[in-house]
């Protein structure tokens, strides 16, 4: 479809709100909750909080789930009988609020979990996922979407982006057909829209590196791999707070007669992500796992899904109790700012 | 609906508290179906994860019980498993789990009737508690979760 | 803090250390754990209130055993790290350099470990009021309240195990919750899994924790992990009477008292 623009008074903003919410899908939204900023499930308008320059957590976990059931088992001598999860029970989603980094970042799931078989629970999940994204305001020293070819405003991902322009109103990029539905849903709110620059009204983020600089110098050895990741802790925050790190684990909860097999979130800044049975561990220092991290989403993404593996939410440097700011070292390997 | 009935879990060591509930068999002393024991070489050997799981498979109540203070066979295990229990006891307590349901007892071999006596009052008190559903809600592994 | 970075150069100068590990200015004004190599960026060593990181927990880990000898840069939290890590047999004290610093930034050098252990005891451990305050509040709830409240600060947590990795007594190789043959701690990001884990991460740490709060400010989810720390540590001293000095060196949970008094075995 063509995407096309409107008006979004500000005063109709609720109602838009409301509206989907008494529509029967879910709304997460983003909440202020002593002082922490995370995308919640929202019942009403007021408690979302718009304001914000970014959440702890991504709003991966609606489409890639900390935990997911695979399937259940139920088992005697002579059987083994598998049932599988119906995933018509996965209920109609919609992400409001969320900045163009996070909208940004189903494109990489997607690359992730399409390339060598297609994960239907995944791609069921975002089938079913309406994005209405919301161009930033603000940025802060961690933010960095201008040098990962994305930008404060960009509409990639976002069925619908909603810029706040002129007197608070909004201006609605509807850009695909999940983004239509939800619009002729609420048609009457919506008004022409009207001429304007956008890029005026969402914030001006200096480009930091060049992401072909970074990726003709990364090298798996000759780096600064050690110099960098000294300080790491080895746990695994910065996997867990990304929209793009997409490893999991498989567990079997239950006995031998009876249970489910889920897959949980993994991280690779963990020792045990690598760990043979043997008891060799191809990636055992800190500085193997960190550059894993890098060349992984910088690298190795690019190269085999021809998407970067980052979309410079900063999330993982805000998390880090020790402050391993990624972007310092992305400007580090890639020679500098340009 | 039928009334509820406590599932109780007992801990107990193999030489004082075991000997002690055989020994309330022996004497054919009644006491309440509701208890499972299940053998310890010694109250040291007892993890206090034991307790947390018994409760997250659906026991409504615990007994923890060995030999009295210096009647240990392996002469200090029971003084270790004290300690251990004060402070862990003291934990779940700030953790807001109801450390009414979990009775800790010094049995010796001798003591068929205290035997039968702890485990009747247990079983009393666990009934009118009554099930123990904020833990057994929350020991139903999650099938799915979304942050929010 | 002259003397500290004075003291610094020449370790690595000389080569009698071949790595200082201490704190500099990090980004969007957080300090962080720094690791000098080269004595010409010992300039880099600050200290001040935001060094809050314990220190203790780079000496056990293997990336930097391999670098080769180390010295510290080491507040009062890092330095009781160091007295416990060595009580537990992690290293041997005299294979660390340490390079004190109080308050002021200012060098405190020790020639023993008993030298150390009696600094600390002139320096006794003093909470922050909001935790204080936070301990009472949670310990005047009542039980519905209490198991709300942590079932509610447990929901946030993502199992990043920052918790663990922060802490310098926690240097396990193979941590209870990663064996999984037999499974002992889910490690399903759920509302059992996060309670056992967050029990048994407080009771492997009872008597041992310095309550330096590390495990508190790593998290990235805020939950106050520091206050169930700090409730076992009163509940240790109330009960065995045991000062602080005593549990910098030994471990309480591993010893006994035939007299230990409690209220409730029947």
């Amino acid at each position: 479809m063509t995407p096309q623009n409107k008006l979004l008074k500000k005063e109709c903003l609720p109602t838009f709100v409301e509206t989907l919410v008494k529509g029967g899908k879910l709304l997460y939204a983003p909440t202020k909750e002593n002082e922490r900023i995370e995308f919640k499930l929202i019942e009403n308008f007021s408690e979302i909080y718009l304001d914000y320059i970014q959440t702890t957590k991504s709003i991966k976990s609606i489409v890639f789930p900390p935990i997911e059931k695979l399937f259940e088992y139920v088992a005697d001598k002579e059987h083994v009988e598998i049932k599988d999860v119906n995933l018509n029970t996965i209920p109609e989603t919609i992400v409001f609020g969320a900045h163009p980094c996070d909208a940004a970042s189903f494109k990489v799931l997607n690359a992730v979990f399409t390339w060598d078989c297609n994960d239907e629970f995944f791609l069921t999940r975002k089938d079913k996922t309406t994005v209405i994204g919301l161009s930033c305001k603000n940025h802060d020293d961690y933010c960095f979407c201008t040098s990962v070819d994305l930008n404060p405003g960009s509409t990639e991902g976002s069925d619908i982006l909603l810029t706040r322009i002129e007197n608070d109103n909004y201006l609605a990029e509807i850009m695909t057909e999940k983004g239509e539905a939800v619009y002729k849903l609420v048609k009457n709110l919506f008004e022409p829209a009207p001429q304007v620059d956008k890029n005026a009204f969402v914030t001006q983020l200096p480009k930091l590196f060049d992401l072909n600089d970074l990726r003709g110098k990364l090298s798996f050895e000759g780096l600064s791999w050690m110099q960098q990741s000294l300080r790491c802790l080895s746990c695994g925050t910065c996997a867990y707070v990304c929209p793009t790190c997409s490893c999991f684990d498989i567990q079997d909860i239950g006995n031998q007669t009876k249970g489910k097999r889920v897959r949980i979130w993994d991280t690779c800044a963990l020792p045990q992500f690598t760990l043979h049975t043997s008891g060799h561990n191809p990636r055992h220092f800190q500085n193997e796992r960190w550059r894993q991290r890098i060349m992984h989403k910088f690298s190795y993404e690019p190269e085999r899904l021809h998407v970067y593996g980052c979309v410079g939410c900063g999330r993982c440097s805000r998390a880090c109790p020790v402050n391993i700011n990624i972007l310092e070292n992305l400007i580090e390997i890639s020679g500098g700012n340009k | 609906m039928d009334e509820f009935e406590p599932k109780i879990v007992a801990f107990v060591c193999n030489w004082c508290t075991y000997a002690g509930a055989d020994l309330t068999g022996t004497s054919r002393i009644k006491y309440a179906p509701n208890v499972r024991i299940i053998r310890f070489p010694c109250t040291g050997r007892i993890d206090f994860m034991f307790i947390l799981k018994a409760f997250a498979r659906g026991a409504d109540g615990i007994i923890v019980s060995g030999c009295h203070p210096n009647d240990c066979h392996y002469t200090s295990g029971n003084f270790h498993a004290r300690r251990r229990w004060i402070v862990f006891r003291s934990l779940l307590d700030f953790l807001g789990i109801d450390v009414r349901r979990i009775t800790f007892s010094w049995v010796s071999a001798a003591e068929g009737a205290k035997w039968a006596d702890l485990v009747n009052q247990t079983t009393a008190e666990i009934r009118k508690l009554g099930p123990y559903t904020s833990y057994h809600k929350i020991s139903k592994p999650e099938e799915e979760v979304i942050y929010g | 803090m002259d003397r500290v970075k004075q003291k610094a150069r020449d370790l690595l100068d000389s080569n009698k250390v071949q790595v200082v590990i201490g704190y500099e200015e990090g980004t969007d004004g957080t300090a962080r754990p720094v690791f000098i190599m080269d004595s010409k960026n010992i300039d880099k060593l600050i200290f001040n209130d935001r060094c809050y990181h314990n220190l203790a927990v780079y000496l056990t880990k293997v990336e930097v055993e391999k670098i080769g000898r180390v010295a510290v840069e080491a507040s009062l939290n890092t330095l009781k790290g160091i007295v416990k890590l060595a009580s537990e047999g992690q290293f041997v004290f005299e294979d660390i350099d340490i390079l004190g610093v109080n308050r002021n930034g200012e060098l405190y050098e020790f020639a023993s470990l008993d030298e150390v252990i009696d600094y600390i005891d002139q320096h006794p451990v003093e909470y922050s009021p909001e935790e204080i305050s936070l301990l009472r509040k949670i310990e005047s709830m009542t039980r519905e309240e209490r198991w709300e409240y942590w079932q509610e600060e447990f929901s946030r947590c993502i199992r990043c195990y920052a918790c663990r990795a922060a802490c310098p007594n926690c240097y396990c190789d193979a941590c209870i919750v990663d064996i999984n043959q037999p499974q002992w701690i889910s490690p399903t990001p759920d509302a059992l899994g996060n309670l056992e884990w967050h029990i048994i991460r407080a009771m492997h740490l009872a008597g041992r924790c310095v309550n330096c709060g590390a495990c508190a400010k790593a998290c990235p989810v805020d939950i106050p992990l520091n206050i169930l720390n700090l409730k076992l540590a009163e509940e240790i001293s109330k009960n065995f009477g045991i000062s602080e000095e005593f549990l910098l060196t030994n471990y309480p949970l591993a010893i006994y008292d035939p007299n230990d008094k409690e209220n409730f075995i029947k």
